[in-house]
């Protein structure tokens, strides 16, 4: 017998639709920062080119806010008993913006042969497919060698978007002059990009999902400086900011301004942690007491309330609160200096200086290490900032060249896609900054999450990921700093723009404009 | 030298210039007693406005440090890559311009040709490009200033070098004997110095701003904390915090100003063909 998700049931219980019908007609004005270097999703997946292309491809799946597959190009989807068998039924009418008709073979196509070679991420899970299939044009079966955990997860359209097979068949992907005029499926079609200006898509007439989108067009608007963006918004320029757009510092007062909502929804998806990396190879981070003091010496609650004004939730350990499997009997460790100052004390440290190395990543997180600095020189322990640029940044990472450096990474909404990575010990690897960068080994953590990603059943994989958190949290191989909370801002008579786990990056198929 | 302080004392900008300058130097060495602890300390609330009590008179910055203890703090390191980066400079300087304008020729030629190329590439964007190659530190941005600053030293100091050099009492020296380096040394540089201690003082003051811009742009050293850096920190605040950035502001332009005052004064008071106007 299989198990045959209900999606539509899903899709009611995930989607809390605002009271008012919708409206057809209008245009939205949003701000894209940085401006992406292409919208050809298959090739670039960074967040800005997501965001735009988000709209117009789409992937088999979508995920509400609390990550259940909800369906988009695949109507419906069975998994076998045994977790290795996924079939996927395509929606019917579905055309390609140049009108072409959209079959299972560009599923297969997309899955198989063109992600396979461009999309590092979609590649990762593809180690666990054994073939692709296309039994029907409505049809497509995954079969994989092993059972996989987060498989279901892995079908939302930045990490599998769906491109047609017509137009890419027998090139070269990464020069198709069609990846300067992307045609997708997706509820908007590209019509214009003006270089440094805007890019501008406008409605599918022809769209699958009969009534949907209700825009007429959608303008991304290119303003290179956080403060004119802020601008933009106050002048009328634009409606709606993306998380990220403008200073934390300035959150505050454009949420104040009249008719403007704030929502931190639409990344559950992603699940942004940021932590402290301590080098848990060398020096005094190599013992476990010195990196709980260091723990109990973060005061996390003064970092979210004047550095993220607010925004965010101290995390309980390494899973994200967003992120599946969260043990949420675990609570936070409190900001405690009197036990840090014991635990330094009974780690034997000499005074030695620590290097912090902190993310470039703007003002903020130049304020956070100096944080950091002064809460760990009140327990007594000596930190050196050593300023440097991005490509530093990573530099230093990638050669294990320091003692604390500030990151954050994505979670995925799984710990099998975006836990796992910075914690096992075959993922020790010198020259990236994004792996198990501090060195963290321990064999029984690794057998844990071997477990946790390696079976479906649900009851199991939470057996594993609670014991997974237990062990790490006691160990504290980074200290977690924030859950970090991705404020999007809008016209509050913009409706339905968050609606899904990636929020913006699809969420203009539902959105429209109260008049 | 009472004459000399004679002289400077006729012009009430020096004097106004000096008794700013003994202020700040004053608040800077005094900052350990005046605010014990270190300046990076989240002391209150952030954003405490100014004024509005004893406790923290100039206010709180983003994260609650005291503003009054970081512009005292700043001071020092502000003063500090001013006088030694002006020194480095000095040393660079002088020893380039004595030999070139001593020597001539072929050896002027070839240090004049350095010293060009070094005042043909913008001095800003050099200090940027050394200060991002050794990463920033208070030594990488004091090495930085000296070195885009010698060139006008050099120069300077060469014409010095070459109008002495035809005066009689040098040309008396050398059919004394006397060797080349105690020439240099104790018959001309003693005689030259009046217009290089004017110019230093303005080195100071233009060190101190070019140490001021590079911490704005974020090159300071991150683990001092200077009045350029407070400036930069504050811009993204601006409109929430309008002391954070006022007054580090006013900390450089008065010190600044300052030096400028100063060294206009001493120009008037060592400049003998002004002070025999005078007398």
């Amino acid at each position: 017998m299989k198990r045959i998700l209900a999606a539509v049931v899903a899709s009611f219980l995930a989607v809390a639709p605002s009271l008012a019908d919708p409206v057809a007609g209008g245009r939205a004005n949003v701000v894209i920062q940085p401006e992406p270097p292409s919208l050809m999703l298959g090739l670039v997946q960074n967040a800005p080119a997501q965001q735009v292309a988000g709209n117009i491809y789409e992937g088999l799946l979508r995920y509400d806010t609390k990550l259940n597959p909800m369906p988009s190009l695949a109507k419906s989807w069975e998994v076998s008993d045994d977790g290795l068998t996924y079939t996927f039924h395509l929606q019917s009418g579905v055309t390609w913006h140049d009108g072409q008709p959209f079959s299972a073979d560009d599923v297969v196509f997309s899955a198989d042969v063109f992600l396979r070679k461009t999309h590092p991420r979609f590649r990762a899970v593809l180690d666990h497919v054994e073939s692709i299939t296309a039994p029907d044009a409505g049809t497509v079966v995954f079969r994989l060698k092993s059972p996989f955990g987060p498989f279901l997860n892995s079908f939302e359209v930045g990490s599998m978007p769906i491109v047609p097979k017509h137009i890419y068949e027998g090139t070269d992907f990464a020069t198709n002059p069609a990846n300067n005029t992307p045609i997708g499926t997706g509820p908007f079609k590209f019509a214009e990009w003006v270089k440094g200006s805007y890019i501008k898509l406008v409605k599918n007439p022809d769209y699958w999902d009969q009534g949907k989108p209700y825009l007429d067009e959608v303008y991304w608007h290119v303003i290179p400086d956080a403060a004119s963006r802020a601008v933009a918004y106050e002048t009328g320029q634009v409606d709606i900011l993306p998380a990220g757009s403008i200073e934390n510092f300035d959150i505050d007062r454009v949420k104040a301004l009249p008719n403007t909502c704030i929502t931190q929804s639409g990344w559950e998806f992603f699940g942004p942690q940021s932590w402290v990396w301590l080098n848990n190879r060398q020096g005094p981070t190599a013992s476990k007491e010195f990196r709980q003091a260091i723990l109990y010496a973060l005061d996390r609650e003064f970092i979210r309330d004047s550095l993220f004004n607010g925004l965010g939730q101290i995390p309980n350990g390494p899973f994200a609160g967003s992120t599946r499997y969260n043990d949420t009997d675990l609570k936070p460790w409190p900001y405690d200096p009197e036990k840090a100052k014991a635990l330094v004390k009974a780690s034997g440290y000499k005074g030695e200086v620590l290097k912090l190395v902190p993310m470039p990543y703007g003002e903020t997180w130049m304020r956070l290490a100096e944080v950091i600095k002064q809460n760990l020189a009140d327990v007594g322990i000596k930190v050196e900032i050593v300023s440097t640029d991005v490509a530093g940044w990573n530099q230093h990472l990638s050669d294990w060249d320091y003692d604390l450096s500030t990151t954050y990474l994505y979670q995925y909404g799984d710990p099998a896609l975006g836990v796992s990575r910075s914690y096992v010990s075959g993922n020790i690897k010198k020259g990236s900054p994004w792996n198990n960068v501090e060195g963290y080994s321990n064999p029984k953590v690794d057998a844990l999450f071997d477990t946790g990603a390696g079976t479906v059943d649900p009851a199991e994989r939470k057996a594993a990921y609670d014991a997974v958190q237990k062990i790490l949290v006691d160990e504290v191989p980074n200290a977690w700093l924030l859950d970090m909370g991705m404020p999007t801002i809008s016209r509050c008579s913009v409706k339905d723009l968050v609606t899904t786990g990636i929020g913006l990056n699809d969420g203009f198929k539902n959105a429209w404009i109260q008049k | 030298m009472k004459d000399f302080w004679h002289r400077f004392r006729a012009n009430k900008g020096g004097i106004i210039g000096l008794a700013l300058l003994a202020a700040i130097v004053a608040v800077a060495l005094l900052a350990p007693l005046l605010f014990p602890g270190n300046p990076w300390k989240m002391v209150a609330r952030p954003f405490v406005p100014p004024f509005e009590g004893m406790k923290f008179p100039l206010g709180t910055d983003t994260v609650g440090r005291n503003v009054a203890a970081g512009l005292a703090y700043g001071g020092r390191v502000s003063l500090l890559v001013g006088l030694v980066s002006t020194l480095a400079a000095l040393l660079i300087g002088i020893p380039v311009g004595a030999l070139a304008g001593y020597f001539g020729g072929r050896i002027d030629d070839l240090l004049m040709r350095v010293t060009e190329f070094f005042q043909t590439v913008p001095s800003f964007a050099l200090a940027i490009v050394i200060v991002a190659i050794f990463q920033p530190s208070v030594v990488s941005i004091t090495l930085a200033i000296g070195i885009v600053s010698w060139p006008p030293v050099a120069r300077l100091v060469r014409g010095e070098v070459m109008s002495l050099r035809q005066r009689e009492y040098i040309e008396a020296a050398i059919l004394q004997g006397l060797s080349t380096p105690a020439i240099i040394l104790r018959q001309i540089l003693p005689n030259a110095v009046s217009p290089i201690i004017v110019m230093a003082s303005l080195m100071v003051a233009s060190a101190i701003l070019l140490e001021s811009s590079l911490s704005f742009l974020g090159l300071g050293d991150p683990n001092l904390m200077s009045w350029g850096y407070m400036i930069g920190a504050a811009r993204t605040v601006i409109r929430q915090a309008w002391w954070l950035s006022l007054f580090p502001g006013v900390a450089i332009v008065l010190t600044v100003l300052a030096l400028n005052l100063i060294g206009e004064s001493l120009n008037d008071a060592l400049n003998p063909r002004l002070s025999r106007r005078r007398s």
